[in-house]
């Protein structure tokens, strides 16, 4: 069964003035649709991986037959990304998170603006194409940190961070780079408005189970 | 210009002369760099608007204006004070290439001179095809010149992420090749011939994501056929 592209979960000009509507409309249906075209091409050539969910794919890419590896990797890697990033933002959005979630990340990293300041710099520092993450890594801690590429927490083994993700922005540059060009760090600066820490809470409250 | 000037006047700061990919600038077209140091940003070989409209002047504003200019302006601060600063570029990126403690050094000077190469790669009424051994050297390695533009653009695309694809001459044979990020053709025992530039800020403002129809307006109209063939020699 393919993998399928999922619809955004608001209009194309939602994210405004944070996120032009021409960067998500290019970013959704081009950039994210070609990674989902891209796995399925992949998958095609050895179709017993192909009902195997993306989650799975990235936990076991050592398994995942060598001549489509690295698609997958990158491609699932890119599917799966995407798909967290849009369904983190909504309009109106921004402030703070409550609950235990607030708390973990004042006993984390100080106070929220600190978290705030170590999460743009970790997005910030990030050379060429990646991510930024904060995510519960494997001894059940709040942290922060960035992968290249389309690489996440969840490619145990594959990737420099593992973990569960909780908050992920894109870095690479076609996220930003028609209405902020160069400068990324007010790219980063501008998604915390978006950010829906409803659904950050979710993750949050499931990874801890 | 001997190199014990070239050190005296670069760590200066007053930009004398800069090694260039393929040799040296002379001083009249270094252009002054935000922080002095020993590292400085080369002038543009040709006018902003030059490579319209296959390449906007937008697109140059930003990319050689503040890309190219960020990494010189990195580079010195990451060896303000160090013996690194004493050195010519090309032997800053092969000593830092294989050094994971210096990879922002890396980075940054081999973004540095990957975009010195690349603007000398270009020129407005560029493309068509080379001639002379180059030509014969090409019809060799990929049959004919259309097999070369077929491998070019391939590797362009294949390139994953950020990275530059590279016409270089290898144990006296030409070759397509893609590099990574910051990586180049310099720290592999190639010598580099012609390069494309595909990072997303390279076409993002031109092409978005259509980063098939930059590779082939570089090889079309902009590719700087002489340039190529002075670094064949
Ligand atoms: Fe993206
Ligand atoms: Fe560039």
């Amino acid at each position: 069964m393919p993998i399928k592209l999922p619809d955004l979960p608001y209009a194309y000009n939602a994210l405004e003035p944070f996120m032009d509507e021409q960067t998500v409309r290019l970013h959704h249906d081009k950039h994210h649709a070609a990674y989902v075209n891209n796995l399925n091409a992949a998958l095609d050539k050895h179709p017993e991986w192909h009902n195997k969910g993306l989650e799975e794919l990235m936990a076991n890419l050592k398994a995942v037959p060598e001549d489509i590896r690295t698609a997958v990797r990158n491609n699932a890697g890119g599917t799966w990304n995407h798909n967290l990033y849009w369904d983190l933002l909504a309009a109106n959005a921004g402030g703070q998170p409550g609950g235990e979630l607030l708390a973990d990340i004042q006993k984390s990293f100080g106070d929220f603006a600190a978290f705030q300041q170590k999460f743009n710099a970790a997005a910030v520092a990030q050379f060429a194409s990646g991510w930024g993450w904060l995510f519960i890594d494997d001894k059940g801690k709040l942290a922060i940190g960035s992968t290249p590429g389309h690489d996440n927490p969840l490619m145990s083994g594959a990737a420099n961070i593992s973990g569960k993700p909780l908050l992920v922005v894109d870095v690479w540059e076609h996220a930003y780079y028609l209405k902020f060009q160069n400068r990324r760090a007010d790219f980063v600066g501008g998604f915390w408005s978006l950010i829906n820490w409803k659904k950050v809470e979710g993750l949050y409250a499931a990874a801890r189970g | 210009m001997k190199r014990r000037e070239f050190l005296t006047v670069a760590a200066a700061g007053s930009a004398g002369v800069l090694l260039a990919p393929g040799g040296i600038v002379p001083a009249a077209q270094a252009v002054e760099t935000t922080a002095p140091g020993a590292f400085a940003l080369p002038a543009l070989p040709f006018a902003e608007n030059a490579l319209e409209p296959f390449i906007s002047a937008r697109t140059l504003s930003f990319h050689y204006g503040k890309h190219h200019k960020t990494y010189v302006d990195n580079l010195n601060k990451f060896t303000a004070g160090t013996p690194l600063a004493k050195l010519p570029l090309e032997v800053v990126i092969k000593e830092t290439a294989t050094d994971a403690g210096k990879a922002s050094v890396f980075n940054n000077s081999a973004q540095v001179w990957n975009h010195t190469f690349f603007w000398r790669s270009m020129k407005a009424g560029g493309g068509g095809q080379p001639g002379g051994n180059l030509h014969k050297q090409i019809e060799k390695a990929f049959g004919d010149f259309a097999g070369f533009k077929k491998a070019f653009v391939e590797a362009g695309l294949a390139q994953f992420g950020s990275g530059w694809v590279w016409l270089v001459s290898e144990s006296g044979a030409l070759k397509v090749v893609k590099t990574a990020n910051a990586d180049t053709p310099l720290v592999h025992g190639q010598k580099a011939l012609l390069t494309c530039d595909v990072w997303e800020h390279a076409y993002y403002l031109d092409y978005q994501n259509r980063r098939k129809d930059f590779v082939e307006a570089f090889v079309d109209h902009l590719a700087n056929w002489d340039f190529a063939a002075q670094q064949l020699g």
